[in-house]
This record gives structure tokens, C-alpha cells and sequence, in this order.
């Protein structure tokens, strides 16, 4: 056994753990536990299409990949790999002589950010140090004023990461100014877009990063309080959180007097309780102070008039993640990345019909096309790629002829879609766009806090259209209603909920008209997705009368002899599809038109 | 004094419902902005927020019991009724959706018979229709007792909770008459 050569990595974030790979760190556990060789533990990798992932780092530094793992392969990389130096080709995904096309999924990243994801034991201060951390920190308040700090922070050209894109250094600089003994840091760890995972897998994956960032902001404004407001569905992020401000406090990097320095700063973590509409600065604040989560007017700015009415600087996790960044590599390096009015890099989760699906961290200025065909490797299902979704509920749909837009604060806005926090949704042909926008409709009305009508009543409104178009009762009249309703919610809202609540739904009407055309007068849907439009019918030639999908049919709408061919009865079949996806011979199939009830 | 622990006012709560509360108020009441912190561990610890709860809340806070019930009605995290013995979370969040996250809510309601937002007759299983679970390249996901599926099909549903009703063999409807004995 080539004891003490090998390190062993085990990727354990919440994806990773969801795919098994907390089964495979016990077992890799138990059985090196003898050869003194040391289990791992380190966050999100990226590769989620890939989970469990397993990284072999050999005594010169070559590292391999593992990735798709059963429990029993990771036996299986023990015997062959570990004790007899053979790496097992056929469960590579990285490294020297692994046979798949997984290293262009990193080939077109800029992993800045993400650069201790993965690599580095979230759970162990000493591993974030030895990667340089603390070293901004140190740099700050060494060698900085909080003015050229300040300074610093404008030279990178950082915008908020949350998805609106204002300038870092003006929200800083303004809270600094504002009058008031008391200030305070908060950071926004309320990912409440679906589809988006990039700041549980900062805060999951490297901890201290957001630390430091809130640290050093703490010391450019002057505040000596910060907040983490973090969504209570993430409970590892939150414990990793716990675990950090510990260890911290204990180095002297948290408290009084840090590294000798007059500045002091205090730490605490409030768990948001499941409200969309707290993503929103002023609603966030209402909630850390205990109330219900309801934005209201500005100004006052936070920066003037925020938490418990002192001045408040609010950014994203992700914003303060890239401030250590930017205080160690210096501005002039940072901003060589990204485009003129974009500067550095974006992390998003590439999720949806995408190929490689996961953590990305790009050069801004990037493209969608290679976004989606590069790094995500194209669409799973093998069938067109037809839109991109950006920024959750908020955001717009980017049709697939807009694939060459380069992903930036300004091209995005100008294209009818924002930047976002970073969800990428990929669909295909078999996405139904109308589908999409009342998917996102009824998510804004059920999170909508009431307090503006036009977004309160609106979106209700909007939400009973769509339905009754993806029903086959839509009327002439309809989408044309839906615009101009859109109009006067985004008029009409205090917040940004109510801001942008409307746009997916003039998005896909903008890109995908005729598919709103299409349900409304011909009672189609191009898609084959809305239940209500489709019907289900079992191809009599190709029926081999194996009885499975009559025993999955949850109505009995299934009749037929065994070995004879099945029949769909119509006017009790419910659509939902389980007749399609258990047949093996391809029998089933689905088309659209208006339902025939009997 | 140590600060009890949420397994410490468990244990509380089963004999002393009551002093479980006052225990609680007492721990956050100091720190600014407490009342959500006092209901999530309300909750934490009792399962729910029963309104006899909720009103020892106010009644050891000092904080007025409709600004709690204010708090407690806008909050999605926040429940005023039990859940069955398995709480089961189904995601709803875009690549869920688009992975045919309904499906999988309507194979899970075929298999417990409980709908989105209930609990079944026999008390077994809750089931919750979420935003996002952030598992997103695993859709679509759910979570039974924090435990986390993925890349879910009707079939594997099926599978699944075919086997936590396999871990409770003894399971019978009588879950009710334990409760109020």
C-alpha cells in the first residue's frame, strides 16, 4: 500500500450529499481508515451533473476526478487506485487519462471566485488561510483607510451580484457618509429564486470568503455589526456558518480589536423564514427586525435609514465573496476580466434540459451559445435548444437566436431579460413557453406581499389569463390584456417583486407569440405539455400488450386483454403522462389537439 | 447559566409544554428584532404553532399576540397544524417544474394519499409543495425528513415510499389515540 501519498476528496455540499455522497465519505472513511489515510471533506466541485464525486490527489500534485460513483465503486478506486496505483479509467471524469469530454466544462470557466469550491475543507479555517485567506482582511487593515478601501472596491468595477448591478463602492461610499454612530452589514443570503444555487454553494463551499468580504466592508463603512439573513431551507450553509464565526472568533478575525487593529465586528445569522418577497432590501430589513417582510418606499435608502434605523449597507453573498478577491489579486487585476461596464466574473447554476448541468463560474461577456454548448455540453434530451431563462421569477426568456448575446448587466436589460442572481434555465422544443410564464406567474402571486394592489390583484389576474389559455380557453383578447396588465404592475409596484413579476410573461410573448397564438385559436399546444390540450393514445401496431402501463395508470383509463393491444379510455384519462414513461416499446404516444371528452 | 438546547426543550416541552416556552422567550428576548427567532424555535421544538402556543408566546414576550399571528400567517415556513409522522417536501422550483415536478406531486399524493398541503388519514405522511431546494441538476427532487432525493421518476416515488412505510411496520392508524393519551 502506497500509504500517505494519496489524498482523498470527497465533494459534500447539498447536491453532493442529495446524489450519495455522504454514503461514499463513510465508506471511503471506514475502509482508508486503517492506512492513515484521511478522508476530505470540501464543497460544491461543479460538476452536479457528475455527483458523487470523488477527487485522488497522488504525491506530485496529479489529481483525478471521479465522478457518477455507487457506493461500491469507491471500494473499487480503494483497491485499484490507492493500493495498486492504477487509476479506474472508466469512472474518470478528470484527470490524466479519463476517457469523457468533462474538461470543457472547465475549459471556457474563470474560477476566481469559486477557486476554494471544492478544494478546500469549508469546515477548517486553517484550509481557507492556507489558500490565502484573510490575506484582503489583512491588506485592509494594515495597510488601507476605509476611504481606499472604498477606492479600491470602485477601481474593480464590482457590482451587486444580487441581479440589479448597482455599484458596490456607491453603496458603500453613501453608508459610510450617512450619519449615525450605529451602522450595520448585512448580508443577503435570501436565494429565493428557483432554480438558483450559487450562494448556498459559496456559503456552503467556502465560508470564510463571505466572512472576510462582510469583514472588510465592516471596516470601509464603519460599522461594527453585521447580519447574515439567510433562507432557513439551507440548513448546511447555516451550520457551516456557525461553525466559521467560531473559528474565527477564536483567531482573533472576529471580535474586538481585530488582528490588533481598532476595529472591531460582530457577527450574527438570522434565518429568514420562507419569503420570497425578502430578497428585497427593505423587506429584509423588516424581517431581521421581526416583522412581516413588506418592503416600503424609498427614499430613505438603507444607506441612510436602514436596520433599526442606522445607516445599512446590504450586498449579496456573492458580492461580499469577491471583495477578499479583490483586496488580495488588487483592482487593476480584477477588472482585466469582463466586459467595459461588467467587470470580473459571474457565477451562475446552469440547471434545466442542459447536458452538464451545475456551478459555472464565466468571464462576463461570455456568451449564451457557449454557456449552454460549451460548457453545459447541449441539451439532454437531444432535441433543439429553444430559450435560456435568466433571473428566476424576475428575469426574461432569451430565445435560441439570441444564443450569440454576451451575458452582461446591459446586454441582458437590452434584450428584454436582467442579469439576475444567476439561475440559467435551459429548455428545449419540449418546453411550452406559455407553460413557462404561468409556472413563474403563479409563483410571484403566491409570494406577492399584498401591500401594492396593482402587484396583489394583478398578478392574480394575470396568473387566471394564463391558465385559461393553457386550458384551451383563451380568449382573442387575452394576450393583449395580459400586456397591458403587465404595464401597469410594473407601474404600479413599490418593490421589485412587483417591478419584474410581469416579465416572463412579456418576454415569452416578445420571442414566442405564435405559441400563445397557438393555444388561443387553434386550441394547440405546440409543445405537447399542457394537459389539457393533449391527448394520450396507445399505438395499436406497436402494443405488445405487457400490461404495464394499465398497472401504472392511476384511473384504470387502461383496458386490454394481456398480449393484446391496450386502449386509453378517454373520458376517464387525466394526462398525466405515467402511461408514456413506463411503456418499454415506445406504444404511447401524444398529440395535440382539442380533447374529444365522450 | 448554559442556554438549553433544542434537544434539552424537547424533552421540556413533552411534561411542561409551558415552562418549554417561557424557556424559549427567555433565550432571544434580549437580542434585537426576537420574535421570529422565538417562533422558529417554537416550532423547532413542538412541531408546529398551536394558537394555546402562540398565545403563552405573547403572554411571556410582552409582544402583542397579533403581531405574532402576523408573523406566523406571512411566513410560508411557519405551521399552525401538525404534520403527519413523515414530512415529505416535494420541489417545485423551475427545473423541477420543467422535469415534471407535477407528476411527481401526483404519484406522491396516488401512493400516500396525501394531497399538497395535507396530511393522510392515517397520519403518516405530510406533503409540501416548496419553491426551490436548490438540488436543481438533481430534478426533479424531493426531501422525506430532510433526507434528500433526486432525479425522480412515478416508479422511483413508488419505491420510496413503499420503504418508510417498510421502516414502520407497526404503523397502524392509531397514531391519533397515542396523541391525546
Amino acid at each position: 500500500m502506497h500509504d500517505k501519498q494519496y489524498r482523498v476528496k470527497v465533494g459534500l455540499a447539498t447536491c453532493g450529499i442529495a446524489g450519495g455522497a455522504a454514503k461514499v465519505y463513510q465508506i471511503l472513511k471506514d475502509r482508508l481508515q486503517e492506512s492513515g489515510i484521511e478522508v476530505e471533506r470540501t464543497g460544491c466541485i461543479g460538476m452536479c451533473y457528475n455527483e458523487p464525486l470523488v477527487e485522488v490527489i497522488e504525491a506530485d500534485g496529479q489529481s483525478y476526478l471521479y465522478g457518477n460513483l455507487e457506493p461500491e465503486d469507491s471500494l473499487h478506486i480503494v483497491d485499484e487506485h490507492i493500493e495498486k496505483g492504477k487509476p479506474v479509467r472508466n469512472l474518470l471524469v478528470l484527470g490524466r487519462s479519463a476517457e469523457t469530454d468533462d474538461q470543457t466544462f472547465l475549459e471556457k470557466q474563470r474560477r476566481i471566485l469559486l477557486k476554494n469550491c471544492g478544494h478546500i475543507d469549508p469546515e477548517e479555517i486553517q484550509s481557507y488561510i492556507d489558500a490565502d485567506g484573510y490575506k484582503g482582511l489583512r491588506r485592509a487593515l494594515e495597510q488601507m483607510t476605509p476611504e481606499s478601501v472604498i477606492e479600491e472596491i470602485k477601481q474593480s468595477g464590482l457590482r451587486g451580484r444580487g441581479g440589479a448591478g448597482f455599484p458596490t463602492h456607491l453603496k458603500w461610499g453613501l453608508t459610510r457618509q450617512a450619519d449615525g454612530a450605529q451602522k450595520y452589514i448585512v448580508c443577503n443570503a435570501d436565494e429565493g429564486d428557483p432554480g438558483a444555487f450559487m450562494d448556498r454553494s459559496v456559503l456552503e463551499g467556502d465560508t470564510h470568503s463571505v466572512l472576510e468580504g462582510m469583514l472588510i466592508a465592516g471596516y470601509a463603512i464603519g460599522a461594527s455589526i453585521g447580519y447574515v439573513y439567510i433562507r432557513a431551507e439551507y440548513p448546511l450553509a447555516i451550520r457551516r456558518l456557525k461553525i466559521a464565526i467560531k473559528q474565527a472568533e477564536g483567531k482573533g478575525l472576529l471580535g474586538k480589536n481585530i488582528l490588533g487593529s481598532n476595529f472591531s465586528f460582530e457577527l450574527f445569522i438570522r434565518e429568514g423564514a420562507g419569503a420570497f418577497v425578502c430578497g428585497e432590501e427593505t423587506a429584509l430589513l423588516m424581517s431581521i427586525e421581526g416583522k412581516r417582510g413588506m418592503p416600503r418606499f424609498r427614499p430613505p435608502f438603507p444607506a441612510q435609514k436602514g436596520l433599526f434605523g442606522c445607516p445599512t449597507s446590504i450586498n449579496n453573498v456573492e458580492t461580499f465573496a469577491n471583495v477578499p478577491r479583490i483586496l488580495h489579486l488588487g483592482a487593476s487585476a480584477y477588472n482585466q476580466l469582463g466586459t467595459e461596464e461588467s467587470k470580473g466574473t459571474k457565477v451562475f447554476a446552469l440547471a434545466g434540459k442542459i447536458r452538464r448541468g451545475g456551478l459555472i463560474e464565466i468571464p462576463m461577456g461570455t456568451t449564451i451559445n457557449e454557456i449552454v454548448f460549451d460548457i453545459g455540453g447541449g441539451i439532454s434530451t437531444g432535441k433543439p435548444f429553444k430559450a435560456i431563462q435568466t433571473g428566476g421569477p424576475s428575469g426574461g426568456c432569451i430565445p435560441a437566436e439570441l444564443g450569440d448575446t454576451p451575458v452582461d448587466y446591459e446586454s441582458l436589460k437590452k434584450i428584454g431579460a436582467i442579469m439576475g442572481s444567476g439561475g440559467l434555465l435551459v429548455m428545449d422544443e419540449e418546453t411550452c413557453m406559455v407553460d413557462v410564464a404561468r409556472y413563474f406567474l403563479s409563483f410571484t402571486r403566491e409570494e406577492s406581499c399584498g401591500k401594492c394592489t396593482f402587484c396583489r390583484a394583478g398578478t392574480h389576474q394575470m396568473l387566471k389569463i394564463l391558465e385559461r389559455i393553457t386550458q384551451g380557453e383563451g380568449r382573442e383578447e387575452d394576450v393583449d390584456l395580459l400586456i397591458e396588465l403587465a404595464e401597469k404592475i410594473k407601474a404600479g409596484s413599490l418593490c421589485g417583486l412587483g417591478q419584474t413579476a410581469p416579465n416572463p410573461v412579456l418576454t415569452t410573448i416578445k420571442y414566442f407569440r405564435n405559441e400563445y397564438d397557438a393555444h388561443v385559436k387553434e386550441k394547440y399546444c405546440p409543445a405537447k405539455k399542457c394537459k389539457a390540450l393533449i391527448t394520450y393514445e396507445i399505438d395499436p401496431e406497436a402494443c405488445t400488450g405487457c400490461t404495464l402501463c394499465a398497472r401504472n395508470c392511476p384511473v384504470d383509463a387502461i383496458s386490454g386483454m394481456k398480449k393484446e393491444a391496450h386502449v386509453i379510455d378517454q373520458s376517464i384519462c387525466i394526462s398525466c403522462g405515467l402511461c408514456i414513461n413506463s411503456c418499454k416499446f415506445d406504444a404511447v404516444t401524444v398529440s395535440s389537439k382539442p380533447k374529444q371528452l365522450v | 447559566m448554559k442556554q438549553a438546547t433544542a434537544a434539552d426543550l424537547r424533552t421540556l416541552a413533552q411534561d411542561h409544554p409551558v415552562f418549554a416556552v417561557k424557556e424559549i422567550v427567555d433565550k432571544h428576548i434580549e437580542s434585537k428584532g426576537a420574535a421570529i427567532p422565538i417562533l422558529q424555535e417554537i416550532q423547532n421544538v413542538f412541531g408546529y404553532i398551536s394558537p394555546e402556543l402562540l398565545r403563552r408566546a405573547g403572554e411571556f414576550s410582552g409582544i402583542p399576540v397579533n403581531e405574532l399571528y402576523s408573523i406566523v400567517t406571512f411566513y410560508a415556513q411557519f405551521r399552525m397544524e401538525p404534520t403527519g409522522e413523515h414530512l415529505i417536501q416535494v420541489c417545485h422550483g423551475t427545473a423541477c417544474h420543467l422535469a415534471g415536478a407535477e407528476r411527481i406531486t401526483e404519484s406522491i399524493q396516488f401512493e400516500t394519499k396525501a394531497g399538497p398541503g395535507k396530511t393522510s388519514d392515517d397520519g403518516m405522511f405530510t406533503m409540501e409543495k416548496v419553491a426551490c431546494l436548490g438540488c436543481c441538476s438533481l430534478a426533479p427532487v424531493l426531501t422525506i425528513d430532510e433526507e434528500t432525493y433526486g432525479k425522480l421518476s412515478p416508479e422511483k416515488v413508488r419505491k420510496i415510499i413503499k420503504d418508510v412505510r417498510r421502516k414502520n411496520p407497526e404503523h397502524s392508524a392509531s397514531k391519533g389515540d397515542n396523541e391525546s393519551a
